[in-house]
């Protein structure tokens, strides 16, 4: 489980963190979504280390992460899979060692075992026959799998994306969101998606934590977002009138 | 205070280089990829350079000299001198810094943009050590280039003699053997491998921490460009009057 007290983040004058307390539960799928610039980026680059908060504490299954000397906290991060919104995979590198690379950083197992893992992964991720393109010869949704692929490839128990389904379209978007349902209940990791479309928390949202300019402005289950009467809240996930017609069919059909 | 933080960060970087080392079984592939991306790639300019820039000494040297007492093997020890002591070690870097430098930091830097060494900082990568030092150890062959550039500069002057005539190649070769102190070549050397860990490391340096986008990656390869021109030129200075005065 991981518990975020009170974070705090700032960039000079920028208060981009003003104090979110959260909890993500192991083998659920947890959202954070709200407005670009609402600090979503920040508080996953918080989570992960890549930035060091102001103040308040991150904890990974009770191990406070600024507590942790340095080397403890590459032990951590070995144990976390990250999806980036432009997938970065390695250039220089295939398919097949894209994904191979956490494998030969972190396992002692030979070149074989490695080989049978890459495939057993590209074949999951729904690429079997990708392993000798190069990463700029892939498409965005091939590129995502990919990183989806390189991020579950050393059984990781946290795994963070970022709008893992942005530029994709509709139909590989919902590909994209189920893969990392699936993924996350089949290996029980602790997953947590920085998005704001709102397909994905129609569709994967186990818990959903809405940012707003800073602050937790609500958090709760994809069933709850139906129901609450948070206007911010509403504002932001029903301001499509598409999104409007559907939550009115819910309460609708609930009703009865 | 940014050039002090600079430095300071600068420093840091290099501690950093030496911490968590990255698995043998990769960093070998690394430093391999980085020899010959570096080092093999560098010596086909360097030698064309080097060939030319003899040949241009070795005429300017003996169009200069027109007084009929001063010994015509004075073009070959010019020339030699020339060469051994700065135009091998320092003139070449300085080429090596727009070269392989702006190739160093355009590579990390496009890292950085694209996110891929914020991946190796997640999975726990420590990400200096995993790019800056295969570059490190790949430039420390450097002084092999130095080398060539050495004989290719005192190959190319004595070409140069030949063919347009200045001085007899007898003359010439007399000239590159009169006087020769072999301390001349350990410092060369010694300014060359300073030089090498400048090369691999300012360049990483201003590719690793750069911020913005593919117009600032093209910044910060001509800030890494200046940058390691002024401190080579600067130690040049500093190591000359430490070990010739």
């Amino acid at each position: 489980m991981i518990e975020v007290k009170d974070l705090h983040k700032s960039f000079g004058d920028a208060h981009i963190l003003k104090g979110i307390t959260t909890t993500f539960e192991n083998g659920k799928t947890s959202l954070v979504i709200g407005q670009s610039g609402s600090g979503k980026t920040v508080f996953l680059k918080c989570l992960l280390g890549l930035f060091e908060k102001d103040e308040g504490s991150i904890s990974y299954d009770g191990k406070i992460y600024s507590e942790l000397s340095t080397d403890q906290k590459r032990d951590l991060r070995s144990e976390m899979g990250m999806v980036f919104q432009g997938s970065a995979l390695f250039d220089s590198m295939t398919i097949a060692e894209n994904v191979m690379f956490p494998l030969r950083m972190f396992t002692k197992q030979s070149k074989s075992e490695m080989e049978d893992r890459v495939n057993f992964v590209l074949k999951r991720v729904n690429l079997p026959d990708a392993h000798n393109k190069m990463p700029s010869e892939a498409s965005g949704g091939m590129q995502k799998r990919v990183a989806i692929a390189r991020a579950i490839v050393n059984n990781p128990k946290y795994l963070f994306c970022d709008e893992p389904n942005s530029g994709l379209d509709p139909k590989t978007a919902i590909v994209i969101d189920n893969l990392i349902q699936e993924i996350t209940d089949e290996y029980d990791i602790t997953t947590i998606i920085n998005t704001h479309d709102m397909n994905s928390v129609m569709e994967i949202g186990e818990k959903i934590v809405f940012l707003k300019d800073g602050l937790k402005a609500w958090e709760g289950s994809k069933e709850n977002i139906f129901i609450t009467d948070n206007e911010v809240v509403t504002d932001f996930v029903y301001s499509s009138e598409l999104f409007k017609k559907v939550r009115k069919m819910y309460l609708e059909e609930h009703k009865k | 205070m940014t050039y002090l933080h600079n430095i300071g960060a600068y420093f840091l970087m290099i501690k950093d280089m030496f911490r968590k080392p990255t698995k043998w079984s990769v960093m070998k592939t690394l430093i391999f990829k980085d020899i010959d991306d570096l080092i093999m790639g560098s010596l086909g300019i360097v030698a064309f350079i080097s060939f030319f820039v003899g040949g241009v000494v070795t005429i300017q040297t003996a169009l200069n000299i027109d007084n009929p007492l001063i010994p015509k093997y004075l073009v070959g020890f010019a020339t030699r001198q020339s060469i051994i002591l700065e135009f091998a070690p320092t003139f070449i870097s300085i080429i090596m810094a727009g070269k392989v430098g702006s190739f160093i930091t355009s590579s990390i830097g496009t890292m950085r943009v694209t996110e891929q060494i914020d991946a190796l900082e997640v999975m726990g990568i420590n990400a200096v050590n995993y790019l800056v030092f295969p570059k490190f150890i790949a430039l420390m062959l450097y002084p092999f280039v130095i080398s060539i550039a050495m004989f290719l500069g005192i190959v190319g002057g004595m070409a140069a003699c030949f063919f347009g005539g200045y001085s007899s190649i007898d003359d010439y070769i007399v000239g590159i053997q009169t006087d020769f102190i072999p301390f001349h070549i350990a410092y060369a050397f010694i300014k060359t491998f300073a030089f090498a860990f400048l090369l691999a490391t300012i360049p990483s340096f201003h590719g690793f921490y750069m911020k913005g986008g593919a117009l600032e990656v093209g910044k910060a390869s001509t800030t890494a460009f200046v940058w390691t021109s002024v401190v080579i030129i600067l130690l040049n200075y500093i190591l000359t009057q430490m070990l010739l005065s």
